[in-house]
């Protein structure tokens, strides 16, 4: 009966829309379940073996992969490394990406308002390695950054930057920027133009205006922002191995190292678990906070 | 006062401008240099076309090439189907674990690539998938389900499910409903969840890293191995082509949306 009514539907309990649901949920979820969920269980599961069972060795159940993270302070360290780096990132996003995005909803207007706009937000849709290889071009000694510079300035400077951890910090910047300049643009135009001038005009200070009400109102863009840009760039690999060279050993390059020059994969899989727990505390941080925004 | 508004405003362009100059900047050096006859990127500039020309005969980055581009294509056409219909479902029905099945999303866009790809590497190894194209497509898909989903449902929220009772009522089947009532309405939510399937598949490079074999890998994966080998003009030139490219698609999507909202 396909042309039963919606009422009568809802009215014969919940439990019987599932059969309608099932065929159109079930090739998304199946698919889902084998190519995400099942293999963070498997890495969980091989991050307590001492071999891949595949390999045709012997194997049993161990700690040690785990204990290897807690003995050696080697990892322990990369991992802190990371999360400065991380930290870094995201605070130089925050500096630059929160005026750019207040001047974008609140003084630019019209047509420039959406050209402007579209320029910050383009260079996010094209290839993040290719822009950190760009980098990796304008960074060197020598160059043309340097050169220009040098022409320009009255004085000698030296930017031969590249293989430095400054280097890694401007890829990563360059990246991720675009997210913090969205998610504080959304916030920052649902604040209603009036209440600015009403505290203005009640004789509150530009500064006063800023900190007590700007802020908070966009503090969710902020949080969001943060949140998108400190998640990736601790398991960032790829930027500090084409930016960093020899500085660029972090959390995420010795991951990356496990499963592709040493292959030792059950240690990977640890040290990917304990980046996914790190992970997960960070976003359950962030969520009281999301949450009320939403 | 006044005076101070207008040199804040003022300021306040100058530092989008600054920034601007900041994103695009090298990007342009390195567009500029793909024409540089110098692999060491000597200054002053002597204009060639050789390094795009030498690109034209890298069989290795043209393979890479088809291989994302066949990927991204697959990719988008899966994704978006089987997104669509579970969007329908999450709408259109109400029973029990949905909102788990929501919340189960999120795990796939917030947790990094580089846990996704090695766990996907591990388990795709462990169950004989092995590595390859076919378990890229695999990952590829997976990543930009979600995706789709959200922009699907999100303009599945703007449609009134009274529309499909309307037509139900005029005896239409559900099929009918379907094809020519909710999804003409939901088509701009479905192109856009399309292009950010494409996208996350075309950029895709940590995942597709880890899932790549020697003969068959993505372009991405490709130019990074160059990268690590020693810089090369050439993928000044590749990497040039697909800036121009993909920012030039993403300007004609803007300004398609743009018209296809004021109508």
């Amino acid at each position: 009966m396909p042309q039963t009514d919606v009422s009568q539907r809802a009215s014969t309990g919940p439990r019987s829309q599932w059969r309608p649901a099932l065929p159109l949920l079930l090739p998304a979820y199946l698919w889902l379940t084998v190519a995400i969920f099942l293999p963070l269980s498997a890495m969980a599961f091989f991050s307590f073996m001492t071999e891949l069972p595949l390999s045709g060795k012997p194997w049993a159940f161990t700690l040690a992969n785990y204990a290897a993270f807690f003995e050696k302070s080697f990892y322990a360290v990369l991992l802190r490394d990371s999360l400065r780096l991380a930290l870094e990132v995201t605070l130089w996003c925050a500096l630059l990406g929160f005026p750019c995005a207040y001047v974008l909803a609140k003084i630019l207007k019209g047509r420039s308002r959406e050209a402007i706009f579209l320029l910050v937000i383009l260079p996010f849709w094209s290839n993040g390695l290719v822009r950190v290889f760009s980098w990796a071009i304008a960074l060197r000694g020598n160059g043309l950054l340097d050169r220009t510079l040098n022409a320009i300035l009255p004085f000698q400077v030296n930017v031969d930057l590249m293989f430095s951890y400054p280097a890694i910090v401007i890829g990563l910047v360059h990246s991720y920027l675009p997210y913090m300049v969205l998610t504080c643009y959304l916030t920052l135009q649902a604040i209603d133009d009036s209440l600015i001038e009403a505290a203005r005009s009640l004789g509150a200070s530009r500064f006063t205006v800023l900190r007590r009400l700007i802020i908070p109102l966009s503090l969710p863009g902020l949080v969001a922002g943060s949140v998108l840009i400190f998640v990736p760039v601790v398991g960032s690999f790829m930027e500090p191995r084409i930016l960093g060279g020899r500085a660029g050993t972090f959390y995420g390059t010795v991951i990356e190292d496990q499963f592709v020059a040493v292959f030792n994969w059950p240690l990977g899989a640890a040290l990917s678990f304990i980046l996914l727990a790190v992970v997960l505390i960070i976003l359950g941080a962030a969520s009281p906070i999301l949450k009320r925004a939403a | 006062m006044m005076g101070t508004t207008r040199l804040l405003e003022l300021l306040g362009r100058a530092f989008v401008g600054l920034m601007l100059a900041f994103l695009y900047l090298p990007i342009f050096i390195m567009a500029l240099m793909s024409f540089n006859a110098s692999p060491f990127y000597q200054l002053p500039m002597d204009w060639t076309t050789s390094w795009y020309e030498a690109l034209a005969r890298n069989s290795g980055l043209i393979d890479a090439t088809w291989n994302s581009l066949r990927i991204a294509v697959l990719t988008t056409v899966i994704a978006t189907i089987l997104g669509t219909a579970a969007s329908l479902a999450l709408r259109r029905y109400v029973f029990p674990g949905k909102r788990l099945l929501r919340a189960l999303l999120f795990p796939p866009i917030a947790i990094p690539w580089l846990i996704t790809g090695t766990a996907m590497l591990i388990f795709f190894f462990g169950v004989g998938i092995g590595r390859g194209l076919h378990a890229i497509v695999l990952g590829h898909v997976a990543l930009a389900l979600p995706y789709v989903i959200v922009v699907v449902s999100a303009r599945l929220e703007t449609f009134a499910p009274e529309y499909e009772e309307a037509a139900r009522s005029l005896g239409a089947t559900q099929w009918q409903v379907t094809t020519r009532v909710t999804l003409p309405w939901i088509a701009p939510g479905v192109v856009a969840g399309a292009l950010f399937a494409f996208a996350v598949s075309f950029d895709q490079f940590v995942v597709s890293y880890f899932l790549s074999t020697p003969g068959e890998a993505t372009l991405p994966v490709e130019i990074y191995a160059a990268i690590r080998k020693g810089f090369t003009p050439e993928i000044n030139a590749v990497s040039t082509i697909i800036m121009t490219v993909s920012m030039g698609s993403m300007l004609l999507a803007a300004r398609f949306f743009r018209f296809g909202g004021e109508k």
